[in-house]
């Protein structure tokens, strides 16, 4: 068939290439969710004091929490403007599988959210004072856990395509799972900040990303297909 | 080919239609016609996949179409009344991404030409949203002329179109069932497809 002439990643490199063309076009939204992310970390700082011993204590949860919200505020936009216009119809239409085209999604998302926190993140490390090792350690827990964010967000995003108040409900379907990726992404810099291993917090942060791999794409799928009946 | 039966569609609690049976064959044309709120959206959503009947089974080719999934996803286009055209790209850009969604992957020239066939001829780069109502339909109908479907699965595709389009879109169905495709089409307009055999599903009588 013409089918595998394209290969079976078709479906995702095509949507990948068009969301990144549209986050191009609509610059606003991409830069929305990063200042919204910059603005909140930098206002700890403000409120809590320029005491370093506190700031440097409360870094890995602040920034961690901040780009949890950051993705969160993201996440309405991931399927709406598609299920609005129609283009959501024609890829569960698609003979290329759902989940595969989600993927595409899921990726063009986190390269427009997720990618610019992790780039950001070492600058806004050092208001805080966090020393070169820990921002290290910051970056790679983010590169590692931003795409689980997106990941887990995509189903959220699913179930509650359509609803009213979709909003508010997908902070509360999607910020209790968001409570590991929290646990050991803040952990691993806590850990390197007072001069432990992080690895073990690494390798759970990294086996999360596997497992969000593995089943989120598809299960995003389901949920659309669902939200589409 | 395609054939329904026994199907029965209910939404909410309402049943909109029950014990639906139809076969449609190649180079057939089911014309669905009944008042608003008859079902023919959900009839036609149904025979897409998108929608499942309640009771009753939709079979391609003798198996049920949720089982056969991807391979009768290949093998059908459905133009509903969502034009799936995105404000920020071209018409080219829509036509290429929307025809790849169909496992397709036609050459600029021939997403040129298939827009310049519509009436879109100096139009194929301006982002849609600088496009009327009418235009952005057809740049949507576009991915028709590109399709290699075999069944063509169109909810009022004659909306927001002017008399020109129309008659573009009466040809192209003409021909497509002049190629032994099939076709099964709701609309509100008088509508003379003379080409193949016409069959009529009333719903709400």
């Amino acid at each position: 068939m013409e089918m595998s002439g394209i290969g079976l990643l078709s479906g995702t490199r095509n949507i990948l290439a068009r969301d990144l063309t549209l986050a191009g076009r609509r610059i606003t939204d991409v830069l929305t969710t990063l200042f919204f992310f910059v603005i909140v970390v930098s206002l700890f700082p403000l409120g809590v004091g320029p005491e370093m011993n506190t700031l440097r204590m409360i870094a890995p949860g602040i920034l961690w929490v901040a780009a949890l919200l950051a993705t969160m505020l993201s996440l309405g936009r991931l399927f709406t403007a598609d299920y609005i216009d129609g283009t959501l119809e024609q890829m569960l239409l698609s003979p290329q599988p759902l989940s595969l085209i989600v993927l595409g999604k899921v990726a063009a998302h986190w390269l427009v959210t997720g990618a610019p926190l992790v780039l950001m993140s070492p600058l806004l490390g050092l208001q805080f004072g966090l020393g070169g090792a820990a921002l290290g350690v910051l970056m790679l827990t983010l590169l590692i856990g931003t795409p689980v964010l997106s990941l887990v967000g995509a189903m959220g995003a699913a179930l509650t395509l359509g609803l009213r108040g979709g909003g508010a409900l997908i902070s509360l379907l999607v910020l209790p799972l968001y409570i590991p990726v929290l646990i050991f992404g803040a952990g691993a810099v806590e850990a390197v900040a007072s001069g432990l291993e992080a690895g073990a917090h690494l390798s759970l942060l990294g086996a999360l990303l596997v497992l969000a791999l593995c089943f989120g794409p598809w299960v995003t799928a389901a949920a659309l297909r669902i939200s589409l009946e | 080919m395609l054939r329904g039966n026994a199907l029965v569609a209910v939404r909410g609690d309402r049943r909109l239609f029950a014990g639906l049976d139809f076969a449609l064959d190649a180079g057939e044309l089911l014309y669905v016609n009944g008042p608003n709120g008859s079902g023919k959206t959900t009839l036609l959503r149904m025979l897409c996949g998108l929608v499942a009947p309640a009771e009753g089974a939709i079979l391609w080719n003798g198996e049920d179409i949720r089982s056969v999934g991807d391979a009768y996803r290949a093998e059908m286009v459905y133009f509903g009344h969502l034009a799936g055209v995105k404000d920020e790209l071209s018409g080219v850009e829509n036509l290429r991404v929307n025809c790849r969604l169909a496992g397709q992957d036609p050459s600029d020239e021939e997403l040129t030409r298939a827009l310049g066939t519509l009436g879109l001829r100096g139009l194929e780069t301006l982002p849609a949203k600088v496009l009327s109502q009418g235009q952005r339909r057809r740049v949507s109908l576009s991915r028709l002329l590109l399709s290699r479907a075999h069944l063509w699965i169109l909810d009022e595709p004659y909306t927001a179109l002017d008399r020109s389009a129309v008659e573009l879109l009466q040809g192209l169905i003409r021909d497509h069932l002049a190629r032994g495709g099939l076709a099964v089409l709701t609309t509100h307009q008088q509508v003379e497809i003379d080409a193949g055999i016409t069959k009529e599903l009333r719903l709400g009588s």
